[in-house]
């Protein structure tokens, strides 16, 4: 692999995300959930992000794919600082940075077909009704679905498929960077596996290659799928390196405990 | 024990749609007499004639006539026209008010929300009728007036349903899948959250046709909605109440047609309720 002088797709820059308490300003109510935060992914990299429940993780993310206003730090997007971005300039920056979500289902539409969901975004970046459609059932098969589903309603697929339906309307605008926050949470075990190697399969190809950032809570998960991992607590960075190294040889406490609680 | 829920279920679904049909279908009469009770008039509604006046009811005249000898079934259906358009109208109206509002409120939060909240507040704690008759007072008589005042009262009560249902759903993540294919605020709001949430409002307001009816036909009764010679029923009552003892069905025919209209609307409107429920069409 040619690692060397490769520009990093995705730069975070201490990043923090404060939330205010529920009478606005009053500082004593704010609480940090995301603590000067920085790391670089690079082209074509898994990163995983993996943390207890409430360390912060959605929350960073949100911040990065700009659900949230950060606090401070900036965000840095294939050379491009998004940390303020909005409007039509956010928009366009959508193209290049996508999500899925954890509760498949909810993250439809419930009155739309799938189909329609997964071409929404090619119809807002001007291709005609037909053409989207046509496209999304093109990314259907591509992630394993039935052309025979893109009428159907979200309510009336499983989760499994809904999840590849996201999946494929997230890659629909062929993004550089593809956030999955508990992606696979929702789903039962044999499920999470067709998804993580549909994920693998679809990033490794060259046409679509794009970076992941990847947040779970299953290390075991991480381990198999992710080059890079994270560890985060309290809002903090405790850890980075290889998944493996820090299984088998956690340097940090919390690293530690963590990893005796889940494996 | 389950085989009986399933099978109770079963009924009402099907009491549901059979009555889906036939109120649906009386309201659909209703309206087509009202569109066309130009051609279905059997005398002028405005042609007086003393000779006859006052005569009750008989062949030639169904429903009497008044005291000018105007025919009375024919100003019942001519009546139907401002009488039904002008309720339509406004259930129209403050639906669409009231909706906009709530949904700017539920969407936008913060002070504005507050603001419109407590104006709404405002409007709510007022006794509804007096205070369309305060505003009726004010702005003068006239259908259109009456309308105004009305619509004054009602918004309120669709902008707080809309500001509920914005606020239930828009945490929903699939505004936040929306925002990241690329839709703007405004193609969210028509394209995903009104779809969403005016299943509730619309049965609101066919829920709020016959009150309507009846609280237009209140002003043109106290004098403060249509004004006399035009048939509305409302005015047509109030027209004739001093001869209430002599000449009933003066006042008894636009009285049973408003009746029967505010019954059919308002069943028609509690069996899409039924309809829309999701626990009954499950
Ligand atoms: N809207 C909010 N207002 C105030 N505090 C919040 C809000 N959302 C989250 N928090 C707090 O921020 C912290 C981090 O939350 P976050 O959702 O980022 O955690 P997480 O790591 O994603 O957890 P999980 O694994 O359960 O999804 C939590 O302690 C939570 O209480
Ligand atoms: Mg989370």
């Amino acid at each position: 692999m040619n690692v060397i002088k490769m520009e990093p797709v995705l730069r975070v820059e201490n990043l923090t995300g404060i939330y205010k308490g529920k009478n606005g300003r009053d500082p004593k109510t704010a609480f940090t959930a995301v603590d000067h935060v920085s790391f670089e992914l690079m082209p074509g990299e898994c990163l995983g992000i993996i943390g207890e429940s409430g360390s912060g993780k959605s929350t960073l993310v949100n911040m990065i794919i700009r659900l949230l206003d950060a606090a401070e730090g900036s965000v840095i997007l294939d050379g491009e600082d998004i940390t303020t971005a909005r409007g039509k300039e956010l928009r366009k920056i959508y193209r290049k940075m996508q999500m899925v979500f954890q509760s498949p289902q909810e993250s439809f539409d419930p009155r739309r077909t799938l189909s329609d969901g997964i071409g929404e975004g090619l119809r807002n970046s001007g291709m005609s009704g037909r053409e989207a459609k046509e496209e999304s059932i093109r990314l259907m098969k591509l992630c394993g679905l039935d052309p025979e589903l893109a009428g159907c309603y979200p309510h009336e697929v499983s989760g499994g498929q809904c999840q590849r339906a996201a999946i494929a309307r997230a890659l629909a605008v062929k993004p550089k960077l593809l956030i999955c926050d508990e992606a696979t949470s929702a789903l039962d075990v044999t499920i999470q596996k067709e998804i993580i190697e549909l994920l693998d399969e679809l990033r490794s190809r060259e046409k679509e290659g794009f970076s992941i950032l990847f947040i779970c809570h299953d290390i075991a998960l991480v381990q198999q799928f992710c080059d890079r991992v994270l560890v985060l607590y309290k809002g903090r960075i405790v850890e980075e390196g290889c998944p493996d190294d820090i299984i088998n040889d956690p340097k940090d406490e919390y690293t530690k405990r963590l990893i005796a609680g889940v494996l | 024990m389950k085989e009986y829920t399933i099978r109770t279920q079963k009924i009402k679904k099907n009491t549901v749609k059979l009555r889906l049909i036939i109120f649906g279908s009386l309201a659909v009469i209703l309206l087509l007499c009202s569109v066309f009770s130009e051609h279905l008039t059997p005398y002028d509604p405005y042609l007086q004639d003393l000779s006859c006046a006052k005569a009750p009811p008989s062949a030639a005249h169904w429903f009497g006539t008044d005291r000018y000898g105007r025919d009375m079934l024919s100003r019942v259906i001519a009546g139907s026209r401002a009488s039904i358009y002008s309720t339509l109208l406004l259930v129209l109206i403050i639906t669409v008010i009231g909706t906009c509002v709530g949904v700017f409120c539920g969407w936008y939060g913060r002070w504005i929300d507050t603001v419109l909240m407590r104006i709404s507040d405002m409007f709510l704690a007022f006794p509804g009728l007096v205070f369309a008759l305060a505003v009726a007072g004010v702005l003068g008589g006239g259908l259109q007036n009456a309308i105004i005042a009305l619509t004054a009262i009602s918004w309120p009560k669709y902008a707080r349903i809309a500001r509920s249902q914005t606020l239930a759903q828009k945490e929903m993540t699939y505004f936040k899948a929306a925002r990241l294919s690329g839709s703007s605020t405004l193609k969210i709001i028509i394209r995903h959250l009104l779809p969403n949430i005016i299943g509730p409002i619309l049965v609101t307001s066919m829920l709020d046709i016959g009150t309507m009816m009846m609280e237009l036909a209140g002003l043109s009764f106290l004098g403060l909605g249509a004004k006399p010679p035009t048939a509305e029923w409302g005015s047509m009552m109030s027209d004739a109440r001093s001869l209430l003892t002599t000449v009933p069905w003066v006042t008894l025919s636009p009285g049973i047609a408003i009746f029967i209209s505010v019954m059919i609307f308002n069943l028609l409107g509690d069996t899409i309720r039924d309809y829309a429920d999701p626990k009954s069409r499950r």
